[in-house]
């Protein structure tokens, strides 16, 4: 039976759990570092912890609406708070954002030790997840066992999804623009919420998988590897998706072959796109701007030449001046520099080159002109 | 255990005292950081710390503080350093590379310490105390590392005091008299790892962050220069140090870090609403009081000023008229005037309701508010 198959492969169900993580988080991450708010989902990630806690002991709801729910108002908690503090501008708001989620992080920590024996999580968890121990929990759906965590992160992704596809208009302009999108009535505000409400819900339902820390990863990283290859709003969010799923992939190999934790190797991963972006990124990665750095350089050298042949085109010194010794002498350049400028410009028809002397082509002669009298119309 | 006995203590002693290098540390150093507003960098370099304890240990084969330390240190200004590239070299934004930074730094301190659990190494079991903290397991070499890190933070700060606190304050002014700004912000935030490293025994990797900030925020409240909240931080950093670390050395199974960060908020949370005069709550009573008088204020310059274009210095205003005027009921603001001996009832003619006059003190009081107000008036 091909469901059979498909549910009973563990390495996938696994695999599956990380992509869905990078999904979900990375729809959400989008916005979030589109807005320079990235910050924003550590701070949810880590206080949800005080949630999750407490809802379990109130409860005892180990995952499942109840445990979402409760524990991502944990997250708004987080932000409300977050903006109480700064509102009494006693304190700057990246201030008051690392005073208020360690606080509940510790709260819940401390929680996690004095109720240790009645909490399914210690603190090893809280950091790091298991998504190697998915299987331990499952629900059972058409006489299929199926992980929770799996049932939880798909529902989870697809409203994500729903939110970013329903509201991508609107989630755009409060983006890129958030005073149009409030003189237009889009109310940036609720929208920001509900996009801090769904990080949260999503940090939850990752917190078996991935732990606190390492869903901070999976938000940020995916969305700003994908910010260097793309300037547009949708390619970006299929990159940062896609980025997700390979980190999965990827991470997942990596892991068992060098025996190290699953989670931690996926988030780990992303890293690594993440380098790639900033090395082949096409118009922002290194590579890219190097090339256009020394394109730029070849110009310029090219831009000099032409003026230099143009200053003494038809005077008393262009058999001096325009000559290959001259380039050495005169414009500083050494003899391997001046023949490859050279040959650069003739290659661009710049250029001409009989025996020792240079002319300019009629093209070199216009950038020359257009250089120097940038006023005057070309001829 | 009394006091004295418990003071006595081996542990507690060692306690104590890493309380005192950690406070003294993070006080300093986290007062650059919060003015410099580089608070979020205190948690991105916090996290940074984890791989460099893994490689510490690796490096020394045991659990010895002063590799782990070594390496975390390593660790934490190499994410600094990330960070700054990062957001200097590409158009990855301030907050993105924080947490870039402190996602891929910690994952890869995971993976680090799932592997060294995976060489079945018998002296791995110390490391995941690195995460929250354990002040009970300080040994007295520790603290030799620890107080030589924070004597070297210490006279960093003295030596260049007057340059980092150029730097923080006014950093163009700073690079225009000739200081090397780069380098002195450079040195700055490498500091914040200095402060991280102290912590790792007593606080952990993952609410070191909350050492950086929460005694600084705490002491802006109560200093008004720098030298003052330097040294409250200090303090602020030594109580909360000492009370979390105290509790948690007597109490089991209760990790060190969540109990010095409580310890350090509660500290803050007190601070905002009750330093004197920027106490939140002080602000919150001046502004009831001051509604109260600017009420009474403007009701005494209103009758006075009828009074004067009725040319009757005992006008009587009708109580119904003031309500109309002001758009609420101004019972309450009247009957305090009355009780200061400033208005007076009175009844003008039968069945035609309350009205008010200014009496005496009142035309006199109302005569202040009005010069104070427009200087110029007679």
């Amino acid at each position: 039976m091909m469901l059979e198959a498909f549910f009973g492969n563990s390495a996938l169900m696994i695999v599956m759990t990380g992509a869905l993580v990078g999904i979900a988080g990375s729809l959400v991450g989008t916005f979030l570092v589109l807005r320079r708010n990235a910050m924003l989902s550590d701070a949810i990630s880590h206080s949800i912890v005080l949630g999750i806690v407490v809802v379990w002991l109130l409860t005892h709801a180990q995952s499942g609406p109840i445990q979402i729910i409760g524990a991502a108002l944990t997250g708004l908690l987080t932000v409300f708070l977050t903006e109480l503090i700064a509102s009494t501008r006693r304190v700057k708001t990246d201030a008051a954002i690392g005073l208020v989620f360690p606080a509940l992080f510790a709260a819940g920590v401390l929680l996690l030790n004095l109720y240790a024996r009645d909490v399914h999580i210690d603190e090893h968890t809280v950091l790091l997840g298991e998504i190697g121990f998915i299987w331990l929990d499952t629900i059972a759906i058409g006489g299929y066992e199926v992980p929770q965590a799996i049932v939880w992160m798909s529902v989870v992704a697809l409203a994500n999804a729903a939110f970013v596809i329903v509201f991508f208009k609107e989630l755009k302009l409060s983006t890129f623009d958030p005073q149009l999108a409030a003189a237009l009535g889009f109310a940036p505000t609720v929208l920001f919420y509900a996009l801090l409400a769904l990080t949260s819900t999503t940090a939850v339902a990752a917190f078996d998988a991935v732990g606190a820390v390492l869903f901070v990863a999976f938000v940020i990283v995916p969305p700003t590897a994908a910010y260097l290859l793309t300037d547009r709003l949708a390619p970006m969010l299929l990159l940062a998706c896609a980025i997700a799923i390979l980190s999965s992939i990827s991470g997942y190999q990596v892991a068992l072959w060098l025996d190290v934790s699953i989670g931690g190797m996926m988030a780990l991963m992303t890293g690594a796109f993440l380098g790639l972006a900033l090395l082949f990124g096409p118009r922002h990665g290194w590579i890219a701007q190097e090339w256009r750095r020394l394109g730029e350089r070849h110009m310029e050298a090219a831009r000099t030449l032409v003026v230099h042949l143009y200053q003494h085109e038809n005077t008393g010194r262009a058999e001096v001046e325009n000559a290959v010794p001259a380039l050495e002498r005169h414009l500083g350049w050494n003899a391997a520099r001046a023949q490859a400028i050279l040959a650069r410009s003739r290659k661009n028809g710049f250029v001409l080159q009989e025996g020792r002397m240079l002319y300019l082509t009629h093209k070199g002669r216009e950038t020359a002109r257009s250089l120097i009298e940038p006023w005057a119309p070309a001829r | 255990m009394p006091m004295l006995a418990l003071l006595s203590d081996y542990t507690v002693q060692n306690v104590a005292i890493g309380a005192v290098l950690l406070g003294v540390v993070s006080g300093m150093l986290g007062s650059f950081a919060v003015l410099r507003q580089q608070s979020l960098l205190g948690d991105t370099l916090a996290h940074a710390a984890l791989p460099g304890v893994c490689i510490g240990f690796l490096i020394a084969g045991t659990r010895d503080l002063g590799w782990i330390m070594a390496g975390a240190l390593v660790t934490s200004v190499l994410a600094a350093l990330f960070v700054l590239a990062l957001t200097r070299r590409t158009r990855i934004k301030t907050d993105a590379a924080l947490g870039t930074a402190l996602g891929l730094t910690f994952a890869a301190g995971v993976v680090l310490l799932t592997w060294i659990q995976g060489q079945s190494n018998a002296s791995q079991g110390g490391l995941d105390t690195f995460l929250f903290g354990q002040a009970a397991a300080t040994l007295r070499s520790d603290l030799w590392i620890m107080g030589g890190v924070t004597l070297i933070a210490v006279a960093l700060v003295l030596c260049c005091w007057k340059q980092f606190k150029l730097v923080t304050f006014d950093p163009e002014f700073a690079g225009a008299s000739g200081l090397p700004v780069a380098l002195l912000e450079g040195v700055l935030t490498a500091m914040i790892a200095l402060a991280v490293v102290v912590g790792l025994q007593m606080v952990g990797v993952v609410l070191m962050t909350s050492m950086v900030i929460a005694p600084a925020v705490a002491a802006r409240q109560w200093a008004k220069r720098l030298e003052g909240m330097v040294v409250l931080a200090m303090g602020v950093g030594i109580v909360a140090g000492l009370s979390g670390a105290l509790i948690s050395a007597s109490a089991r199974n209760l990790a060190t870090g969540p109990l010095i960060v409580l310890a350090a908020t509660a500290i803050v949370l007190l601070s905002i609403l009750f330093a004197p005069g920027r106490g939140v709550l002080w602000e919150q009573i001046r502004r009831w009081h001051d509604r109260g008088t600017i009420g009474q204020r403007q009701m005494l310059s209103t009758l006075y000023k009828l009074a004067a274009h009725h040319r009757d210095p005992e006008y009587p205003a009708e109580a119904g008229m003031l309500d109309g005027l002001y758009g609420v009921r101004t019972q309450g603001i009247l009957r305090r005037l009355e009780q200061r001996g400033l208005v007076e009832a009175v009844e003008h003619m039968p069945g035609e309701g309350h009205h008010w006059t200014l009496t005496p003190a009142g035309r006199e009081e109302a005569e202040r508010v009005l010069a104070s107000v427009s200087p110029e008036t007679p």
